[in-house]
């Protein structure tokens, strides 16, 4: 069991910075996701932590020791990657007890871990098989076993989930998250996924172009998204942005002329709000012009434009709606759901 | 009715493929269909007498205990080549699997020894050993080792094996660098993550995944030590001191074209063929095979 502390963490490959400064406490026990979009250097402050790759600058510290200088086996963590890893040529058992027989534990106990480990995870019938026998998802399980028969103090993952269909995904994220929780091992967990970051996560790091845009709960990215990106990123289907200029009375004025309560500042804002958020209302402050509607059942998607505008919205309406196409609808949103953003630099308003 | 697509007859098939076929013809199935005649007749050293003698030129052969004697010194010789070559190669695969920056240019150094043709490959190595001038000899007497491979047997020996070995490296090494850097790179950091360190690393996860490479290649460089050596050994010890370095390959051409044993010498390449055939034969089906790991 540990807490990790990201102090700055810098990485530059030759010329190129790709990580600017990431700072974080992880607390003991906790389950961490990164995530953010391809490319923004997930991967790499994994790897970081795990040992993998050098730390240009800052420091990483597990269990309030600085770990810059150790190598990945010294720092009691496990990893779960990609492709699984596993080695080609070894049995299940074997692959799970390699790093239990290097480290000098005694024969009678890894056999008690890997089997103790199998059936937890429901592979105790491939023990004997090599990883080309199995299935992805037997394959991820066998990749899960390896790391938790090691009980390191810090279980690292990324994106583990990315190979397999969108069923299995579903399940083993249930599963990771039970497994997480009963045995309270501090986790992170890299992906792209919003979906997965919202539903595995105590905590989330949003990652974006090697920056950290915001570091808190669910919830919490949710209702109170600090920049654009943030707030474009969680939630499904992303929330609506309206450029918009601030006028001296507390309110903003829309590009079609409407105008909608907003925040005391001036200049160019960009207004965000949930397309959940939105609601019929005779005098809403959102004119909507229909361009497209999609049933899905549970609820209505309205895609369309803002009237005078060509700013896209999409609006989500629980249940089914006979809305035609070509319709004009007015939506309000109550004031405390409406999110304001710098234009320019993309930080919140308050 | 079946409409057939007809495809106009043309030579140009033919033509393209002739340049190969004559040249199999002329410099391998010709000369070997003589060698094979050859084996089976008696010709006195002049030439003027041949007498066809069925398999007595082969029974001859197996009972010189000098013929045996060479096999042996074969065996021996292509062991300690293929293990001094494939071990060279593959420490310096290893090395050059982790190197990333400059490692074009090492890889292409390690590649020219490759294209040095055999008896230049033992020109430059008798040039450094040579007793009175050579460079490296010089420096083993400072270390009180008297080198002389003209005189001493295992120096000699130890001479071909090592500039044998050393012309084989390059190749080795092509082929271990393609294996290992067919790992996926997250295997080997799993098992750094597991515990390993480089040389366990190694052992127990690289070395069992290069395996099908290895037998691959042992069977190359045993047929590389067996047949492609002759330049070699001519340019450094013909043979000598005293038959120590006459292989199989090099004692064909020693009996047949100094000793002029003209039968004998064709009866020992026919041997010869059968063995590289039979090495081929091996090789293609550990090529085959399905890997097993
Ligand atoms: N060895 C390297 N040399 C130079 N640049 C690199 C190197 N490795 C990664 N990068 C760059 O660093 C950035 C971050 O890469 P990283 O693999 O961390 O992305 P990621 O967030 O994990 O993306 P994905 O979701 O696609 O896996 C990328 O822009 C990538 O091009
Ligand atoms: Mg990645």
């Amino acid at each position: 069991m540990a807490n990790i502390k990201l102090d700055n963490l810098l990485k530059s490959y030759g010329d190129t910075e790709v990580l600017h400064g990431v700072n974080g406490d992880i607390n003991d026990g906790e389950f961490v996701v990164i995530v953010g979009p391809s490319g923004c250097g997930k991967s790499t402050l994994l790897r970081m932590i795990a040992g993998l790759e050098t730390v240009t600058s800052g420091e990483v510290s597990i269990g309030g020791k600085m770990v810059n200088n150790l190598e990945p086996a010294d720092r009691d963590i496990a990893m779960v990657f990609q492709n699984y890893a596993l080695y080609p040529h070894m049995s299940v058992y074997d692959n799970m007890a390699y790093g239990l027989k290097i480290r000098g534990i005694a024969k009678s106990e890894i056999k008690r871990r890997v089997n103790e480990a199998a059936e937890i995870l429901e592979i105790g019938d491939y023990l004997k098989r090599k990883p080309r026998a199995l299935s992805g998802g037997q394959r991820q399980r066998v990749a899960m076993g390896r790391a938790i028969v090691r009980e390191p103090s810090v279980f690292l993952f990324d994106e583990p989930l990315s190979n397999l269909d969108a069923k299995l995904r579903v399940q083993m994220r249930l599963e990771i998250r039970k497994l997480q929780k009963r045995l309270g091992v501090t986790s992170i967990f890299v992906t792209h996924d919003q979906v997965e970051a919202m539903t595995l996560g105590d905590r989330l790091m949003v990652l974006n172009g090697g920056y950290v845009e915001q570091f808190g709960t669910p919830i919490e990215l949710y209702e109170n998204p600090q920049t654009v990106f943030v707030a474009g990123f969680i939630g499904s289907p992303a929330m609506n942005f309206i450029p918009a200029t601030a006028r001296d009375d507390g309110t903003v004025e829309l590009q079609n002329g409407d105008v909608v309560p907003g925040v005391a500042t001036t200049g160019t804002v960009t207004l965000g709000v949930r397309p959940e958020h939105l609601v019929p209302h005779d005098k809403g402050m959102f004119q909507i012009k229909v361009l497209m509607r999609e049933q899905l059942g549970a609820n209505t998607l309205i895609h369309g434009v803002l009237k005078g505008t060509d700013t896209e919205m999409v609006v989500s309406l629980a249940g089914t709606h006979d809305i035609s196409e070509g319709a004009e609808m007015r939506f309000s949103a109550a004031k405390k759901l409406l999110h304001f953003f710098d234009a320019t630099t993309g930080k919140r308003l308050s | 009715m079946l409409k057939r697509v007809h495809f106009p007859t043309s030579y140009l098939p033919y033509l393209l493929v002739a340049p190969q076929i004559i040249i199999t013809l002329v410099f391998f199935i010709w000369p070997a269909s003589q060698a094979m005649y050859q084996s089976l007749l008696i010709e006195d050293a002049f030439g003027l007498s041949t007498e066809f003698v069925w398999f007595e030129n082969f029974q001859v052969l197996f009972e010189d205990p000098k013929y045996l004697e060479s096999f042996i010194r074969t065996m021996w010789f292509s062991g300690a080549v293929a293990l001094l070559s494939m071990g060279m190669a593959i420490i310096l695969a290893g090395f050059a699997d982790r190197v990333i920056r400059g490692a074009m240019v090492y890889r292409t150094l390690l590649i020219w020894p490759y294209a040095v043709a055999p008896v230049l490959a033992g020109a430059l190595w008798v040039f450094m050993f040579n007793p009175t001038l050579g460079i490296i000899s010089y420096f083993l007497e400072g270390f009180g080792i008297d080198w002389n491979h003209y005189l001493n047997k295992s120096q000699a020996m130890g001479l071909v094996i090592m500039a044998a070995a050393w012309k084989q490296v390059a190749y080795n090494f092509l082929f271990y660098l393609a294996a290992m850097q067919s790992i996926p790179k997250s295997v080997i950091e799993a098992a750094a993550i597991d515990g390993a360190g480089p040389l366990k690393r190694f052992w127990t996860i690289v070395f069992p995944l290069i395996s099908p490479t290895t037998f691959f290649l042992i069977v190359i460089n045993a047929v590389y030590a067996f047949f492609d050596t002759f330049g070699i050994i001519h340019a450094v010890t013909q043979g000598g001191p005293a038959g120590s370095t006459n292989i199989l390959v090099y004692k064909v051409y020693n009996d047949g074209f100094v000793g002029l044993d003209l039968g004998g010498s064709a009866a020992q390449s026919v041997i010869l063929m059968i063995l590289v055939i039979a090495m081929t034969v091996v090789q293609f089906r550990f090529v085959e095979r399905k890997v097993e790991y």
